[in-house]
């Protein structure tokens, strides 16, 4: 309480002595995970450079299910401590309320954007948060391990598997009892709807809840990849991976000890680092695809973008800081020096960018493609979903009990909490 | 009212006078505990009722002020389907809820026990005269005064299956044939969480029994000696009764705190159905989802149930605070 109420009254006298000076004392919010937070220093201090203004980071967890708990808390309770908010993509439908509108404030800018990603920050005609970054997955893989194996980058799940485990245990044999196949982000949280949407996705199992809002997760497609997924747990991938969320996965990856893994943009720029162990020996690929009718890759759509509180004390500095966080100028920055994927589609031909980061030329058509969670039509229940069908997919990867069993269960839990209608 | 007690000693006899002096001194101690109970009520009273009444509300995090009135929805009530069928929704037959107060119960139960035993081990140790015996007691505290949730984080990455010392000690001496995800599986992520909560609260339960054990009188154990009675039969006939208050006190203490756990479970286990504890879930409901009146629902009969164990452990114990027994 007194904490509090001295930090209220620090940041109002801050305020006060500021909207005398033309300076205001911002403050962010921001989970990256990494060196993403030195990143975002340097680019604020430019800011704070060219404003006047100071911005403060506030780091938060990495979890994404853990930031969305606070900053909802904070929000609902009218915090005017932190200025603006990175958001997830998946966010603006159950956070539109407390942030400003920020159409008119980048009306010049928006069409810069893919429209894709402006129209998912967009809830009512409501411009909820500008775009930082987007993100789409990749398989990452050992290209030197690959090589001396002589096998192909693999296309499907099954071919990923067989090739992983064969590497595995010959590398094990060999002497390199660390050696893994695959790792990925099996913790119980938002990071394993996102896997296992693109199991299921990839093989023709549809994305959980339709664009309609139909409920289309109990199908013995969406049951095979999640069976086929179960699988590599003890196999190719360690026990472990059952609570790996992306850095731990990252870190077993750039250690040198496992041939594929499945992650971000972000690893790329962390692994080809000097103290990396696989600098220079990995490439990324598109996400492998299933078998059945209607499969292929599928890559989950990710991304940050910027709000600002509606409970700042000063918005008008706050969006300008928004604004610039989605500029092309912080934009190019980030995807050369934290390989994150532009939203402004000029950079992808841009020759710095392309230097840095080759793979990106790529990943213009992936992302286009990527599969959006179903936060539109499940609208404010999304978290429930989520952690819904990431529960179901847990246990089976746990072993308790079959896909089916367990997709079955959660067809009828999601009935229960749709009702009438999301 | 003050006055009216006031002006009445006058006329009053010895023994009335000294209940006078009881009534002063009574009075004396309200004002002293004013202080105290103002800020409970403000801190603990408060939003204790604000829970409770969000519980029969349907208020949801974005629109606090706008709850309405809604009874007993969210614990408990009836639809009646287009089809005739009858079923009944709410918290009392939500499987979920159940499942985490029966994880609650389990873990309660495991970790109180264990250290109410290895509590009253130490204790004994600690009760011995031996050189340096005061620096240990200082020592020993050390996990209890590191806050949870670094205590949490620490052996998270203690417990990593890659890089956690934990196994690389087990590999090096030979004690693991290979590389244990601890705190991956449900299964072993309980009993993660089992051992870091007894490593945790094992030195807290030790002190209270120790101050227990202070109070016993040497000439007993001499007596006894001097008797020949062995000193198992000491411990059972003689320690145990005389330190039980102090013992039963510290078992209270323990599972109020092991009933709310939330903070090692939160940090250490995949957020799986197996390990969540009616604070995760209430937590959970209460900001990850948009039910933060179904949430409110959880809090209170996470408060009763608290209330509720309470009230039947210091019944059926026979506990008294005042240190006597019996």
């Amino acid at each position: 309480m007194k904490i509090n109420k001295l930090l209220v009254g620090l940041l109002t006298s801050v305020t006060l002595v500021a909207s005398v000076a033309q300076a205001a004392e911002l403050s962010m919010v921001s989970g990256d995970t990494g060196n993403g937070l030195e990143f975002l220093r340097t680019q604020l201090d430019k800011f704070e450079a060219d404003t006047g203004n100071t911005v403060t980071i506030v780091p938060m967890p990495s979890s994404t299910s853990d930031q969305f708990g606070q900053y909802k808390l904070w929000l609902a309770a009218g915090n005017a401590d932190i200025d603006v908010y990175q958001t997830d993509v998946i966010w603006a439908p159950q956070l539109a309320d407390q942030f400003l509108d920020l159409t008119d404030a980048a009306k010049d800018v928006v069409s810069q954007h893919f429209p894709s990603i402006i129209e998912s920050q967009t809830v009512d005609g409501k411009l909820v948060a500008l775009p930082a970054f987007t993100d789409a997955p990749a398989l990452f893989y050992r290209k030197d391990l690959l090589e001396k194996y002589s096998k192909p980058v693999p296309t499907t799940w099954d071919e990923m598997a067989a090739t992983a485990k064969e590497i595995q245990d010959a590398e094990r044999a060999a002497g390199n009892a660390e050696m893994y196949g695959f790792v990925f982000q099996g913790n119980a949280y938002e990071g394993l709807t996102c896997n296992a949407l693109e199991w299921v996705k990839s093989n023709g199992g549809g994305q959980i809840v339709e664009a309609d809002g139909t409920i289309s997760i109990n199908n013995p497609q969406a049951a095979a990849a999640i069976d086929r997924a179960a699988a590599w747990i003890g196999t190719i991938a360690p026990e472990g991976n059952l609570a790996y969320q992306e850095e731990e996965s990252r870190g077993v990856w750039q250690l040198g000890n496992s041939v594929f893994m499945r992650n971000w943009p972000y690893a790329y720029a962390l692994s080809a680092g000097d103290d990396s162990a696989v600098k220079g020996k990995f490439e990324v690929a598109p996400l492998p695809g299933g078998d059945g009718e209607g499969s292929g890759s599928a890559a989950t759509l990710g991304g940050w973008n910027v709000a600002v509180s509606k409970y700042s004390s000063d918005p008008e500095e706050a969006i300008k800081l928004a604004l610039y966080l989605s500029s092309t100028e912080v934009q190019k920055e980030r995807s050369i020096n934290q390989s994150n994927l532009p939203t402004i589609e000029a950079l992808y031909d841009d020759a710095d960018v392309l230097k840095a980061s080759p793979f990106m030329a790529n990943w213009k058509e992936i992302f286009q493609n990527a599969v959006p969670r179903p936060s539109a039509p499940t609208k404010i229940k999304y978290n429930e979903v989520s952690s819904l069908f990431w529960s179901a997919v847990h246990s089976t990867l746990s072993g308790n009990g079959t896909a089916a069993e367990n997709l079955e269960g959660l067809e009828a839990d999601l009935t229960d909490l749709k009702g009438d209608a999301w | 009212m003050a006055t009216d007690v006031m002006a009445e000693p006058v006329v009053q006899t010895g023994v009335k006078i000294k209940s006078e002096l009881m009534q002063q001194r009574v009075r004396a101690a309200q004002l002293f505990l004013l202080p105290m109970l103002l800020a409970l009520a403000v801190v603990a009273g408060w939003p204790l009722l604000r829970s409770i009444y969000f519980s029969f509300t349907d208020a949801s995090l974005n629109n606090i002020d706008g709850a309405e009135w809604i009874g007993f929805g969210n614990y408990l009530r009836v639809q009646t389907l287009d089809s005739g069928a009858v079923r009944y929704r709410g918290l009392l037959v939500d499987p979920a809820w159940w499942n985490a107060v029966w994880n609650t119960l389990r873990f309660a139960v495991l970790s109180v026990s264990l250290e109410a035993v290895l509590g009253m081990l130490v204790a004994l140790v600690l009760n011995a005269e031996f050189r340096g015996r005061g620096i240990v007691r200082a020592a020993i505290l050390i996990p209890w005064a590191i806050p949870t949730i670094v205590s949490a984080k620490m052996w998270s990455w203690m417990l990593n299956d890659q890089f956690g010392i934990l196994n690389d000690l087990g590999m090096r001496l030979g004690l693991l044939s290979q590389k244990v995800a601890w705190t991956a599986t449900a299964e072993t992520a309980m009993t993660a969480v089992l051992i870091v909560d007894i490593w945790k609260t094992t030195p807290f339960m030790a002190l209270l029994i120790l101050a227990g054990l202070q109070m016993v009188p040497k000439d007993i154990y001499e007596a006894a000696e001097i008797d020949g009675v062995h000193p198992v039969k000491q411990f059972f006939k003689i320690t145990l009764p005389l330190v039980r208050p102090a013992l039963m006190v510290a078992i209270i203490f323990r599972l109020l705190d092991a009933l709310r756990i939330f903070d090692l479970i939160y940090v250490l286990t995949p957020n799986s159905s197996a390990t969540k504890t009616m604070s995760v879930l209430a937590r959970e409901n209460l900001f990850d989802f948009d039910k933060f009146a179904y949430g409110s629902a959880m809090s209170t009969l996470l408060f009763l149930i608290i209330a509720l164990l309470t009230i039947l452990y210091i019944w059926l114990g026979k506990v008294r605070f005042d240190g006597g027994d019996r």
